[in-house]
């Protein structure tokens, strides 16, 4: 196994940031905090150019530029998915988020925020009853014998598991008698679920540290 | 009218919204559709807002020589460096080739990726000096931790690859998700459908105002 | 000097320096240890195999470069199984981080199977706006996107002559490393469109999506490196994924080790503390 480093400039600049994140690792250090200020402001510039082409630019302004042109009728004439002149609100409404620079004005952003929390508030009420309530509801309602003991043992299991877990969370009433120890059964259910949310979480961070010294190790140093 | 404006729209806003997901007819479809374009619209607005912020507290620390006023101006430098290229570059900034992409590329996934690589050391010094088993419960946790790590990597299996495939590790993992872990987060997820629901609702009504902070 | 007394001077650099070298050793020099898939794996991989040849897919990358090594193996995977099917794939991305990366993965893909952007497949970029996009591509697809990663008007390309939106799509795969993601698609999507789905997430989130796997709102799932791992072995690829597990396989052990070490190093001063 030999070395071939690369002869990208670009890669160079990538590990030695990359090392300079790692070398935190010692102890914090000015190459650290360089390297994670860099990353914050290239990131916030990042998002602000993203969302000015992507959604600014191709869903504001090309439509109402389009709808003013005079080629395409009228411009307050709406279809489903082409707002036209209509989109003059939306447009207002986000410049007026600006105002919370001036103390004195504030209040008006409330007015955008009130439009965001109404649609995103009612999207997630609808999307969680449907998918997270009902549907999971539905399908925790399922034969405790199958024709099969280990499958029938699994779906008893399963069914005291997922209503002892559920009475842990009513809160209502004080955890004794006959709830106090149905939650506590509950309690090592939602211990068991913890450790395998651990145990993944361990996964998913060392798949990362592997991702980046195959960088390290195959496209900048080119061992191989 | 500063605050009852904003939450009779929040209202109005979001039961259209919950009467959308009912009625497919086009008096409600489309007036829903403009909602949502409208939102994302503002969302891109608020985007913008967020880094102009940014800017603006670092201009501050910068001009007033507040402790780290140097790292600050590293800050600003790549902001303004990123903003400017993008929009100079127009609406092929992310093509190959460019310099926007360069900056991505190089600068911030290199940077991003190193950022989370770090933890994977952390929680080794974590699992050694902070995981500690003293309660039944903690042990539960631990046992069912160390049987799906090993069970989910290929190490585990040879490990255990004389057992009789019930006793093997990773059959024990796929039935510790399937079964006990299946059932303790469904009981989660529908715990919190309901405070969704709640919340979504009490919003809705204008019973929480929490997102109208600040002094009238 | 006791086991307790010396876990407890032990510098905690070292055990980066151990961890260093369990991940650095057999990346250079594998042990080559089998994979076999789990039945999620395999649940997913059927899907798209069950697929008409001709199909049109919807792909929602929504992951960005912090957790690139366990989700690009998967979208690079899924494309080719996908090419292999002659499937037309769509591709949005909603994860902000994400628009460029997805883009490379794309194309370097595509150019490997000979597939052409615009009539094969065609990356439709980012949009912001989360759960409202998703909903919004139920109305129209080209209507939320219309201009695609290159800043081509989407309503010019053949590949979008046939889609409108869900109902013009045979399968949704959902790959995502958080907010806004499958769990978002399977609340907004699959309830109100019923389309089918099936998902890569990184294995933070693979625990808390196996209810919707049990009820069928998701089809099957790839969880984190090792869900990757196994699908590019189901699919005879060894791909950066399969690359990693050895490395993974050693940092686990050495995990398992960390935890079993430091509690008996507790329970050993504390039975000094006791006697």
């Amino acid at each position: 196994m030999s070395p071939h480093p690369s002869p990208d400039l670009g890669v160079w600049v990538a590990a030695a940031l990359t090392l300079c994140i790692f070398s935190f690792l010692y102890k914090e250090n000015p190459f650290y905090r360089f390297a994670e200020h860099l990353f914050v402001g290239v990131s916030a510039g990042y998002y602000i150019v993203l969302n000015f082409w992507t959604v600014l630019v191709a869903n504001l302004w090309d439509p109402l530029a389009g709808a003013f042109d005079g080629r395409q009728g009228s411009p307050f004439a709406v279809h489903l998915g082409d707002y036209r002149a209509f989109l003059l609100l939306p447009a207002l409404l986000g410049l007026l988020l600006f105002s919370r620079f001036l103390p004195r004005y504030a209040w008006v952003a409330r007015w955008s925020l009130a439009v965001i929390i109404g649609v995103y508030a009612g999207l997630k009420t609808t999307g969680f009853a449907q998918s997270d309530f009902v549907a999971q509801v539905h399908g925790s309602i399922q034969p405790l014998w199958t024709g099969h003991w280990g499958s029938s043992i699994n779906a008893w299991i399963f069914t005291i598991g997922l209503v002892t877990s559920l009475l842990f969370f009513y809160f209502s009433r004080e955890h004794n008698g006959a709830l106090g120890s149905a939650s506590r059964v509950g309690v090592f259910f939602l211990m068991v679920s913890f450790g395998a949310g651990y145990g993944y979480t361990v996964m998913s961070r060392i798949s990362l540290l592997i991702g980046r010294f195959q960088f390290l190790l195959f496209d900048w140093l080119g061992l191989r | 009218m500063k605050r009852e404006i904003p939450l009779f729209v929040t209202a109005a806003v979001g039961l259209f919204m919950i009467l959308s997901f009912f009625v497919p007819h086009q008096a409600v479809s489309v007036p829903a559709d403009f909602l949502q374009q409208s939102a994302i619209i503002i969302v891109a607005f608020g985007i913008v807002l967020g880094g102009a912020n940014l800017l603006r507290v670092n201009l501050e620390a910068v001009v007033r020589r507040q402790p780290g006023w140097t790292y600050k101006l590293v800050l600003i430098a790549g902001l303004v460096v990123t903003v400017a290229l993008g929009l100079i570059e127009g609406r092929d900034f992310q093509a190959a080739g460019t310099r926007s992409t360069w900056i991505y590329d190089q600068v911030y996934s290199s940077m991003s990726s190193a950022m989370f690589a770090l933890l994977a050391f952390f929680i080794a010094s974590a699992a050694f000096r902070a995981f500690r088993i003293r309660t039944t419960e903690a042990a539960l946790l631990a046992v069912a931790a160390l049987i799906v790590m090993m069970g989910r990597v290929p190490l585990g299996g040879v490990l255990t690859a004389g057992l009789p495939h019930e006793l093997r590790i990773e059959t024990l993992a796929q039935w510790i998700l399937d079964v006990p872990q299946n059932a303790a987060n469904r009981a989660i997820l529908i715990g919190a459908a309901l405070g969704v629901m709640a919340t979504g609702l009490r919003v809705i009504l204008g019973i929480e105002r929490s997102y109208l902070s600040g002094e009238d | 000097m006791s086991l307790a007394a010396f876990f407890e001077r032990l510098d905690r650099r070292w055990i980066y320096v151990i961890m260093a070298l369990l991940v650095l050793v057999p990346l250079l020099w594998p042990l080559n240890l089998p994979l076999e898939a789990s039945p999620p794996v395999r649940a997913y991989h059927d899907a798209i195999a069950a697929l008409p040849p001709g199909s049109t897919v919807l792909m929602s990358c929504d992951f960005d470069p912090a957790s690139r090594p366990e989700l690009e193996p998967m979208t690079r995977t899924t494309l080719r199984q996908l090419f292999r099917k002659h499937c037309k794939v769509v591709v949005v991305v909603l994860y902000p981080g994400g628009a460029r990366l997805v883009d490379g993965i794309v194309q370097d893909v595509a150019r490997e199977n000979r597939q052409v952007d615009g009539v094969d497949y065609v990356n439709l970029g980012y949009k912001a706006g989360n759960e409202a996009v998703m909903v919004l591509m139920g109305q129209s697809i080209a209507g939320t996107f219309p201009r695609d990663h290159s800043g081509r008007d989407v309503t010019g390309l053949p590949i979008m002559q046939s889609v409108r939106n869900y109902s013009s799509c045979a399968l949704l795969v959902s790959l995502s490393v958080g907010y806004p993601g499958t769990k978002e698609y399977v609340q907004q999507v699959q309830g109100r469109f019923h389309i089918p789905i099936i998902s890569g997430v990184t294995a933070v989130s693979a625990p808390t999506l196996y209810p919707y796997l049990q009820t069928g709102q998701l089809s099957g799932m790839l969880g984190g490196m090792a869900g990757a791992a196994e699908y590019e072995d189901l699919r005879l690829e060894r791909g950066m994924a399969s690359r990693g597990m050895d490395a993974q396989s050693l940092a686990h052990l050495f995990i398992a080790l960390c935890i079993v070490l430091g509690n008996l190093a507790q329970w050993e001063r504390k039975r000094k503390e006791a006697a």
